[in-house]
């Protein structure tokens, strides 16, 4: 009996913890002033104020954040998507010289800590005038090592008699690519897409130093500028945090199926 | 109504017909040395524009830049005086000693916590991919939004931490505001006060711990399912106790995946910025006790606008990094166990 069900009152002490934070955002986003900034243990608000998440909308310019933050997620996600199946393909499938040396140039990016480009990056940035403009944003993040890496993991351990059936039928690798392979990586594309997505759109150290106009912040950056200016309006601070979370738990939830599958597979494997 | 039909069955078609195309045109080109060289380059642009631009370009770059001094640019050619800088500040060290107490803090606790929730996950029959998406989520969510939460619950005035400890008749903190040492916290002597890492420095780990096991817990959970149970089994059946089989079998058979998870969060830990970052307001903390290489590196290039200096401090985390990895795969990978 005991060690039935010690795991389970383990691992529920354990959520209650690990969930707390999450619980005492949403309700402290429903309290007033006075009641959030009391020092007090109680968790629940009196009456819940629905009315916080308009003010915090008229507080500072949230929904320009977001039309930053999304237009720039979901364009790096596509773009991420795209050049690492492209690169995946041609390292996994294609013979070429030198094939071997250009895959290790692409990971050694890999290695690179973004502390070392982060300057030179900057000043290449202002170089090409795209300082408080999107492509600062976005081309930057547009490829990365490490998509490419799972993408042509996944091409490899597709069967080649599919490639070689498809040949016979008269079909050259563009059209198996976007016909046959990607559709048969599925699960890699989703976890690429998820990676890029959340690494975009939760990305703090580069729209910081790429952006200084209030109308080109992305969310991150509004929530730290706000945090600075708001400090002591802590229930519209949760406010703000709580709708700057929501887009990743809910795409999350969406999309967990195929990515804990493709995370496995990147995990134990190399 | 035919026709309109076919003109829709066109448009559909046209994107594969370009893509077919396209195949026929690099057939024709080529040439047997080459192999499939003509269509490699086509798929490999995209990628390698991207990566050769904002990746290798700007490493060369990095080093050349690191030998100029001045602000807001280049400046005078220095050589590597801004190295010679850097190894004789004191705020350089003290920010690589914070950076080192972080990972000595962080990464040890959290696989330990990520170890335990995952062997619990693994030995439960129901429930478990409630639990595994509820302990997944604090890696999902944005650290700077999560970083507002916890100052919020660690706030010395109206935190919710500080009121229990009230409730229980214990002196309230000042947590992420607190520039002493948790030693001389823990044993109440002021000659202990600069020891160790500060209050507010332990917070940002208790961060980061709850922010990272998302990610190892998923890994472990992985590891723990490529293990024969069989093993386990014929332990147990040979008189071992549950703590004997972990130590004994799980563990050994599980070191491809510690090694992997310490290689990643080394690495990972060198470069944490967004959470300090959030935290403490500006990465900088009480009196710089929270200040590690990644918040020098940005606030020496982007508030004291000295470019060359920065970089070359990146350049020197650069090596730190590399140095670590290379002991690591050397010293710590041989005793890897694969089966």
């Amino acid at each position: 009996m005991m060690r039935r069900v010690l795991p389970y009152v383990l691992l529920g002490v354990g959520t209650l913890v690990v969930t707390f934070p999450f619980v005492w955002m949403i309700t402290t986003a429903f309290k007033t002033q006075t009641e959030a900034t009391m020092s007090t243990l109680n968790l629940w608000p009196s009456v819940w104020q629905w009315r916080n998440f308009a003010e915090t909308f008229r507080a500072a310019p949230f929904a320009r954040y977001f039309f930053n933050s999304f237009l720039v997620a979901f364009t790096v996600t596509a773009a991420v998507i795209v050049t690492s199946l492209m690169a995946g393909y041609a390292f996994a499938r294609l013979e070429f010289p030198g094939s071997r040396i250009l895959f290790g140039l692409v990971l050694a990016t890999m290695m690179i800590p973004f502390e070392v480009t982060l300057i030179p990056n900057f000043v290449l940035i202002r170089r090409l005038d795209w300082y408080n403009a999107y492509p600062a944003l976005i081309v930057p993040w547009c490829a990365n090592a490490f998509s490419i890496f799972l993408m042509r993991q996944a091409f490899l351990s597709l069967p080649s008699d599919y490639f070689d059936a498809a040949k016979v039928d008269g079909c050259g690798h563009l059209r198996f690519l976007a016909r046959i392979a990607a559709p048969l990586v599925k699960p890699m594309v989703v976890t690429v897409g998820l990676f890029a997505f959340l690494g975009s759109y939760n990305s703090l150290l580069w729209p910081l130093v790429v952006t200084s106009e209030e109308a080109m912040r992305v969310v991150q950056v509004g929530l730290t500028v706000f945090s600075g200016a708001e400090g002591v309006r802590l229930h519209l601070l949760m406010c703000a945090s709580a709708i700057v979370i929501l887009p990743t738990v809910a795409l999350y939830f969406a999309a967990q199926r195929y990515f804990l599958e493709g995370s496995i597979g990147a995990g134990i494997k190399g | 109504m035919k026709r309109v039909a076919d003109s829709w069955g066109m448009l559909l078609r046209f994107p594969d017909m370009c893509l077919g195309v396209l195949d026929n045109a690099f057939d024709r080109c080529r040439i047997r040395p080459l192999k499939d060289a003509p269509i490699a380059a086509f798929l490999l642009l995209p990628a390698l524009v991207v990566l050769g631009a904002f990746g290798l370009l700007p490493l060369g770059y990095s080093a050349y830049m690191s030998l100029f001094g001045g602000k807001w640019g280049m400046g005078d050619f220095v050589g590597l005086g801004n190295y010679a800088e850097a190894i004789g500040s004191r705020a350089f060290w003290g920010s690589f000693l914070v950076t080192a107490y972080y990972a000595a803090g962080t990464i040890p606790l959290t696989m330990a916590f990520s170890f335990t929730i995952a062997y619990l996950l693994f030995h439960v029959a129901r429930g478990r991919s409630f639990f595994r998406t509820v302990y997944f989520l604090p890696y999902v969510t944005s650290a700077v939004a999560a970083a507002m939460v916890w100052r919020g619950i660690f706030n010395p005035q109206f935190g919710i931490v500080n009121a229990l400890l009230t409730r229980w008749g214990i002196e309230p903190l000042d947590w992420l505001l607190e520039p002493r040492s948790i030693l001389a916290l823990i044993t109440g002597r002021e000659a202990l006060v600069s020891v160790g890492p500060s209050l507010a420095l332990c917070g940002v780990m208790l961060f980061e711990i709850w922010h990272g096991s998302g990610f190892m817990i998923v890994i472990f959970l992985a590891g723990l399912s490529a293990i024969p149970r069989e093993l386990e089994e014929a332990a147990r059946i040979d008189g071992a106790g549950p703590f004997q089989v972990v130590r004994k079998v799980t563990l050994p058979l599980l070191s491809p995946t510690i090694f992997f998870l310490a290689i990643v969060s080394v690495i990972k830990s060198f470069q944490a910025f967004n959470s300090v970052f959030a935290l403490t307001g500006d990465g900088h903390g009480p009196l710089d006790t929270t200040q590690n290489v990644t918040v020098y590196i940005y606030s020496q290039f982007y508030e004291f606008h000295r470019w060359g200096y920065g970089t070359a401090v990146a350049a020197l985390l650069c090596l730190a990094i590399m140095t670590l990895t290379v002991v690591q795969w050397r010293f710590v990978g041989r005793k890897v166990h694969y089966e």
